[in-house]
């Protein structure tokens, strides 16, 4: 049983004007990087140092109406790392589908499946390319 | 922010993580440790690697991968840090430190083979060697997990299936894929993909539906549905299965239409050779199994039966437990700003004192805002010197390195002991102390501390301690490098100094004097110039560089137990408080922190030896008088120290008297540096600039009475009087 399925019905791409990510790393080169290839990519960036921060950031913009669209993690922080911080908020019920894309420097599938049973929607390898930071973007921002 | 600016932040990092490991490191080293420890030493590590790949550094990313691999085997347990596998680390550490250097500065990466290979060694159980061989192939097998689903070429054959509007596609891709029904879970959407698909150019020819259920058991979060497309076939494989990478359970077939299959069939009776593919009813999912890893089977702990660090530096038990404390929050701010800040403070001060100066010639200098403004302008000082103090630490970092490496140059078994390394200092300071404190600490080390067989015939533990130490002393800060090894041997020192001919063979000296002999210049007491502390550098260098500081260094020698050299230093060379005297015409400003008591003698207070040479009688006790007048060449001063003002004052050789006309004022002046404006001036420190405009000169205390100590027989270089 099959229909078709006019492209026309697709989700826009993204439309990063209205879009806003929140990126975690308690590197400040490394979110220095993210901001500046998220910004050229038109994407609005907020950031937190650690998953603590981040949780609270998250908490405050979602308050004032402008939650994040995306979170981007590091794994390794201090306070509450990157594993603690997605089942943070994933037990929040607002954020159960907040895609989350994490950081990460291995690209062994043995990471790849500990951070989609974390919670993660999908990971970024570090060091990233900014076109490839665009498409593992594209591929989970509703 | 560019690229570069973004680089620089990162070697700041670099600088600031190697720090937190250092400090880390002596925790451990304290057997203070806990997995917090371990974790913050891994995770600097792991900002490096991050880092080193987004700019390119590619020998800094492999060494650091190494390196990492490792600390996490330790960080879960599966290794136990035992003093074998600290020395790894720690060696590792000290090749980390050179590999960021050299990406910093552009160098050469340092020759990391040897230390790789000790890393991955140490990150391979100790087990048979063919358990190894498995290991080194493990990657190997389990590199084809990602192409997996080659599998399915052999099954594209078996298949028979309709090929809808796939006509005139042959050469293009078609993309078959249907989402585990847990696609949707953490945020997924297949719908996406499809859209990823269509980006490439890609057409969606159908949607299959035969998954869904009746509307009564639909679920609305689980993902039912499946796709097929088509894909121009200039796309890159590897980029539309990209697009499927983060879909876990996922049913996904890419075949090129038109391709036979590997191994055509003779019953292939469908004249068309397009193939479609849709497995997901008809097989069940190819499992690729993950390759298990030998090392999940390893054992937990490594063979080698080294005692844990723990028991080989047992922890004192009273002594708390040694936690680094976490990173100070900051915000980075261009020096130049800041100097601009303090220079502009500075100057406040002196309007401040002008205005302060002008209402009081008008009467008025008892007004309260007066006061307030007062009170403000020294905090504002205070704060913005803050600005520029930095922690001893800093420097203090550099050591155990430095120790490490003596170790292995000399051989002698040596620990290092930190005190007070959070006190704080001006920047200058901070930055120009390293190199004499290098050479103090090198000097403890080799020549200060016994061989281990000396220490032993001595009775002494066979390790050598050194001990480095900050702390804030009147106004000024002390660092003491201490060790507890053979002392100055006295006899020699002399023996060696007359052989020099630094003194004569008849010279009478105290013991004090014998020892300051070590900073003559052209005095070694090595018996050959050694690598270490020899470098064609002696211990006047190390004097003439704290004495640019506006620091003096002391020595306290114990023959048979150990030497101490202290370094005084002031805090900042910006301000300093003091007191405003005359001098004939003159004006002049006595640092207070020299300052013991001011008194009038009485009459007979003062001993007269001879035509320039006397001495007060405070409380018991002589202390030389010096005539400050004589000794600058001032004339109208007086003469008779009845009338005069004596100041009693400490210095590096104990205390002394300064004989002065009067006191003025006491207060807070802003130093100006007589050498940068004019030349260096034996016996005055800098000038500063009054209330009434009026320049007044800050005498070198140390210096001023050095001078008149020097003994003609002695060729020293009296203090702050170099040439």
């Amino acid at each position: 049983m099959t229909s078709s399925l006019s492209n026309a019905n697709l989700p826009n791409e993204g439309n990063p004007v209205s879009s806003t990510i929140m990126t975690v790393d308690d590197s400040p080169s490394m979110r220095m990087l993210l901001k500046a290839a998220l910004s050229d990519l038109g994407y609005k960036v907020l950031e937190a140092e650690d998953g603590v921060e981040a949780l609270e950031r998250l908490g405050g913009a979602c308050s004032a109406g402008n939650g994040p669209d995306l979170l981007i993690t590091d794994i390794n922080m201090p306070r509450l790392d990157g594993f603690g911080l997605i089942e943070k908020v994933r037990e929040q019920d607002r954020h159960r589908n907040l895609p989350i894309l994490v950081l990460t420097t291995e690209s062994s599938d043995e990471k790849k499946q500990r951070a989609r049973s974390a919670g993660a929607t999908g990971w970024i390898v570090k060091p990233f390319h900014p076109d490839k930071l665009a498409a593992a973007i594209r591929r989970v921002l509703h | 922010m560019n690229l570069d600016e973004i680089q620089q932040i990162f070697f700041q990092e670099c600088d600031e993580g190697l720090a937190t490991m250092e400090a880390n490191f002596a925790s451990v080293r304290q057997g203070g440790h806990d997995s917090e420890t371990i974790n913050t030493i891994f995770r600097s590590v792991h900002s490096i690697k991050g880092g080193a790949g987004a700019f390119g550094h590619e020998r800094l990313q492999a060494f650091t991968h190494e390196y990492e691999t490792l600390l996490d085997l330790v960080r879960n347990g599966t290794l136990t840090l035992d003093s074998d596998l600290l020395g790894t680390i720690v060696g590792a550490f000290d090749m980390l430190s050179d590999h960021v250097a050299a990406a910093r500065d552009g160098g050469d990466a340092p020759a990391d083979g040897a230390m790789l290979a000790r890393l991955v060694a140490a990150s391979t159980p100790s087990a048979p060697a063919p358990v190894a061989a498995v290991i080194a192939d493990a990657p190997a097998a389990a590199a084809p997990a990602g192409d997996g689903f080659d599998d399915f070429d052999d099954l594209f054959a078996l298949c028979e299936a309709p090929a809808p509007a796939a006509d005139g596609h042959s050469g293009d891709w078609q993309v078959t894929f249907v989402p585990g029904a847990d696609a949707l879970e953490n945020g997924g959407d297949p719908l996406l993909l499809v859209r990823e698909l269509t980006m490439l150019d890609g057409e969606v020819l159908a949607a299959d539906v035969s998954r869904l259920p009746l509307l009564d058991d639909l679920h609305p979060e689980r993902s039912y549905l499946g796709w097929t497309a088509i894909v121009p076939g200039a796309v890159a494989e590897d980029d539309i299965r990209g697009i499927f990478e983060f879909m876990g359970d996922c049913d996904l077939t890419i075949a090129r239409i038109g391709m036979p299959p590997v191994a055509p069939l003779a019953d292939n009776d469908d004249d068309d050779d397009t193939l479609l593919v849709d497995l997901s009813e008809e097989t069940p999912p190819v499992v690729v199994p993950a390759p298990v890893a030998p090392t999940a089977d390893a054992p937990a702990a490594p063979a080698a039966p080294a005692a844990p660090v723990a028991t080989i530096l047992p922890a004192d038990p009273a002594t708390p437990r040694t936690v680094a404390p976490p990173p100070a929050q900051t915000i980075r701010v261009d020096l130049d700003k800041l100097d601009r800040l303090v220079n502009l403070v500075g100057e406040l001060v002196i309007t401040q004192a002008m205005l302060a100066q002008r209402l009081s010639e008008h009467g008025a200098g008892g007004i309260s805002e007066l006061t307030d403004l007062d009170h403000l302008t020294r905090e504002l000082q205070e704060s913005t010197m803050a600005i520029r103090a930095q922690p001893m630490k800093t420097v203090f970092s550099r050591v155990p390195r430095i120790i490490r490496e003596l170790e292995v140059e000399t051989g002698k078994r040596v620990r290092l002991d930190i005190v007070g390394e959070m006190t704080e200092v001006d920047k200058t300071v901070v930055e120009r102390i390293g190199e004499p404190l290098t050479h103090l600490i090198r000097n403890a080390v080799d020549h200060g501390l016994e061989t281990t067989a000396e220490r032993l015939k001595a009775g002494k533990p066979e390790e050598g301690v050194v001990t480095l130490s900050a702390a804030h002393h009147s106004g000024r800060i002390v660092i003491t490098v201490k060790d507890d090894g053979r002392g100055i041997d006295r006899k020699r020192v002399r023996a060696k100094a007359v052989e020099r001919g630094i003194i004569a063979h008849d010279a009478v000296l105290s013991d004090e004097e014998v020892d300051n002999l070590i900073f003559a210049p052209g005095f070694s007491t090595a018996a050959t110039v050694s690598n270490i502390s020899g470098r064609g550098v002696g211990m006047d260098v190390v004097r003439k560089n704290v004495q640019a500081l506006g620091g003096r260094i002391g020595i306290t020698s114990n023959f048979g137990s150990g030497s101490s050299f202290a370094l005084s230093l002031p805090l900042t060379l910006a301000v300093l408080d003091g007191m405003i005297v005359t001098v004939g015409d003159q004006t002049f400003v006595i640092p207070l922190g020299h300052i013991v008591e001011s008194l009038r003698p009485e009459e007979d207070g003062v001993k007269i030896l001879g035509p320039t040479a006397s001495l007060l009688d405070v409380r018991g006790s002589y202390v030389p008088v010096h005539r400050v007048a004589e000794q600058l060449g001032i004339q109208g001063a007086q003469t008779d120290p009845a009338q005069a003002v004596l100041i009693v004052v400490e210095s590096d050789t104990g205390q002394a008297v300064l004989m002065v006309d009067s006191i003025q004022d006491q207060r807070q002046v802003v130093v100006k540096s007589l050498e940068a404006n004019y030349e260096a001036i034996p016996g005055l420190a800098g000038a500063t600039i009054l209330g009434d405009g009026r320049v007044a000169l800050i005498l070198d205390v140390d210096a001023l009475i050095s001078r008149w100590r020097r003994d003609p027989r002695l060729g020293l270089t009296p203090l702050g009087l170099a040439a």
